[in-house]
């Protein structure tokens, strides 16, 4: 099997993110970056799918000399190589993110690809499905279970309340979330081992992007919150007021 | 002003049309001014939904009848949206964000080479230039953008949107979409589906959100909450430590890995307030948090904090809410 799975070195959930100068970019100087959460699953069954059915599993990264460390963390999970295609350019547009990474996938006699399904931070929840259907093969999102076998894959999607069950040939591509699996940690032994493995480093250009970040603001500010009472007796103040007050039941 | 909107609607079989397609008309109607508001809809029998479009907000109706479109079919709905879009030639594409949306957008935005926005709560026309709204950084800032190719397609956030009132004396012209679906269309097929949460309406795209956390203790106290969520006719959603311990389906969460949702009303139960969680409900109209740790930081962002023991003050709510009703 030719397993590929993308990743994005993302902030950290817990950073405290300020607006930089220009209005429309983050400061990005104090803030830790870490492994997308959910590229996290996309690692582990990019393994898991390895275990069963052998092959190589190949991570990639878009973007400038930060993203090796989301790669690097994967190899040091397991993944056997990393491939960086490096840009200077902001990724803030998933069509020309995807577009970018389609063309090396494209090539590259893929079975399966695994994508998390969505990248904290600018939040599109987008390159997976655009991949898939860029290179014309089945992308199934919000992947829940996943059965794969040589040829074809069947498994779930979560849905609003519940899931729908689905089948297709491969190559395919999947987005995965939490449910999937539980994402191993990377050993010590890991992340010794990851320093060797190999890291191709290839320069791309993006273009214009054509989805513009025209300014970024800080949302409103809620208002002070107010404790209305203690225990059991405020129930019906509660109520009432939710009622009479806020109007919303 | 007149604008020509096209929305791509959900209406699954057996099912009426879904609550976040009518917001996305209503969005659309008041978008597009003189313009036209055009519909999408692709279903394995169109029945009754095309009046129901028409009542809700669409101006003229494009079907893609196929008798594989009783299940969702990624392909075969992505490829009707494409063509109706070709075949209408709109300004902008709007689509309820829905699980079956939030799939169809990347799709739309791939086959039409256009850009697309997901998570959208506000949009604005300054002359025909589009703008749109949406929370990045678990919601700690709000990104505007705008679009350098039309027509741009803007998938909803749920429950953030006013639809029109229903007016069944409205109608729209309907009209047949032809398709012609390619083998790769086809490939990926959905076969069925299975219900989990029971009951209760969807946490994402209900009005108002009863939650629990780790506070709820075990599984079994959800029942609580459940009749709280009855009485209110409301969904029932969770923390990631609740999810964690297996209390609730993923489905259920909300925050940065879950989902993010808009509720008119969100009442937290035994939930701390992590930043993580704050992602996913801050921008709830009214927020209610119950919490014995008069210092929990979800006191700080509750419009109405109660301090108080969840398996004392829930069952009151539930009493005080029958009294009057
Ligand atoms: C990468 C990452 C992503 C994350 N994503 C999410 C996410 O999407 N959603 C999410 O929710 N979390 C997420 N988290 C986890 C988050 O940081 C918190 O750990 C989690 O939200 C805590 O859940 P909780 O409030 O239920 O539990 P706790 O923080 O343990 O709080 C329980 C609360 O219940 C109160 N309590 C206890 N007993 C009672 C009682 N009898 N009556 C009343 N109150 C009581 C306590 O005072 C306490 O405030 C994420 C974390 C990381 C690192
Ligand atoms: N710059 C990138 N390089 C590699 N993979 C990416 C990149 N951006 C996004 N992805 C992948 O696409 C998924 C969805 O990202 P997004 O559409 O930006 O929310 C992520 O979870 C990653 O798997």
């Amino acid at each position: 099997m030719n397993i590929y799975v993308c990743v994005k070195q993302v902030p950290d959930t817990e950073a405290r993110i300020q607006i930089a100068e220009d209005g429309k970019s983050i400061e990005t100087g104090e803030i830790n970056f870490i492994l997308n959460p959910f590229d996290e699953f996309a690692v582990e069954e990019a393994l898991r799918t390895q275990e069963k059915l052998g092959g190589e599993v190949t991570v990639v990264s878009l973007g400038n000399e930060n993203a090796a460390a989301a790669i690097r963390t994967a190899m040091a999970m397991g993944a056997d190589k990393g491939l960086l295609l490096r840009t200077a350019e902001p990724a803030d547009d998933p069509l020309l993110v995807a577009r970018a990474l389609a063309r090396e996938i494209g090539g590259s006699g893929v079975d399966v690809v695994f994508f998390g399904k969505q990248a904290v931070g600018n939040e599109h929840g987008q390159v997976g499905i655009l991949v898939a259907e860029l290179l014309g093969i089945p992308g199934i999102s919000e992947v829940s279970g996943l059965e794969l076998s040589a040829e074809s894959a069947k498994g779930k999607r979560e849905i609003e309340g519940g899931s729908e069950f689905f089948e297709c040939p491969l190559p395919a591509m999947f987005t995965t979330q939490k449910g999937l699996n539980e994402p191993r940690y990377p050993s010590l032994k890991g992340r010794m081992a990851a320093k060797k493995k190999p890291l191709e480093e290839k320069a791309v250009t993006l273009g214009e992007s054509q989805l513009v970040v025209e300014k970024l603001n800080y949302p409103p500010q809620r208002e002070r919150g107010r404790v209305i009472g203690q225990g059991a007796a405020a129930a019906g103040e509660l109520v009432r007021l939710l009622r009479e007050e806020a109007k919303v039941i | 002003m007149a604008l020509k909107v096209l929305v791509v609607v959900e209406a699954r079989e057996g099912e009426s049309l879904k609550k976040s397609s009518r917001e996305a008309l209503g969005l659309a109607r008041r978008l597009a001014g003189e313009g036209e508001v055009i519909a999408v809809l692709a279903a394995a029998r169109a029945g009754e939904v095309p009046g129901r479009l028409a009542a809700f907000g669409a101006d003229r109706v494009l079907v893609a009848e196929n008798a594989r479109f009783a299940n969702y079919s990624p392909g075969g709905f992505a490829a009707a949206a494409a063509a109706a879009a070709k075949a209408a030639n709109p300004a902008l594409i709007l689509v309820g964000g829905t699980a079956l949306g939030k799939d169809l957008t990347p799709r739309i935005s791939a086959r039409l080479g256009v850009p697309a926005a997901t998570d959208i709560i506000g949009v604005e026309l300054e002359g025909d230039k589009i703008f749109a709204l949406r929370p990045a950084f678990g919601g700690k800032v709000q990104m505007k953008v705008s679009f350098k190719a039309a027509p741009p397609v803007l998938c909803l956030r749920s429950n953030v949107f006013d639809s029109l009132p229903e007016n069944s004396g409205r109608s729209a012209k309907v009209e047949s979409l032809a398709l012609s679906l390619e083998e790769k269309d086809l490939a990926l097929k959905i076969t069925g589906a299975e219900k989990i949460s029971g009951e209760r309406p969807d946490v994402a795209e209900s009005n108002i959100v009863v939650s629990g956390g780790r506070g709820m203790r075990d599984a079994a106290s959800f029942k609580l909450l459940e009749q709280l969520a009855g009485a209110l006719g409301a969904g029932i959603g969770a923390s990631r430590a609740a999810v964690d311990s297996g209390w609730r389906p993923h489905g259920d969460q909300v925050g940065q890995t879950g989902k993010f949702v808009s509720p008119t009303l969100y009442v937290a139960c035994g939930i701390s307030g992590a930043v993580q969680h704050l992602a996913g409900m801050i921008s709830s109209k009214v927020i209610v948090a119950i919490n014995k740790d008069p210092d929990a930081p979800i006191f700080k962002v509750a419009n109405y904090g109660l301090v108080g023991d969840v398996f004392e003050v829930v069952p009151a709510i539930v009493e005080e809410l029958k009294k009057h009703s």
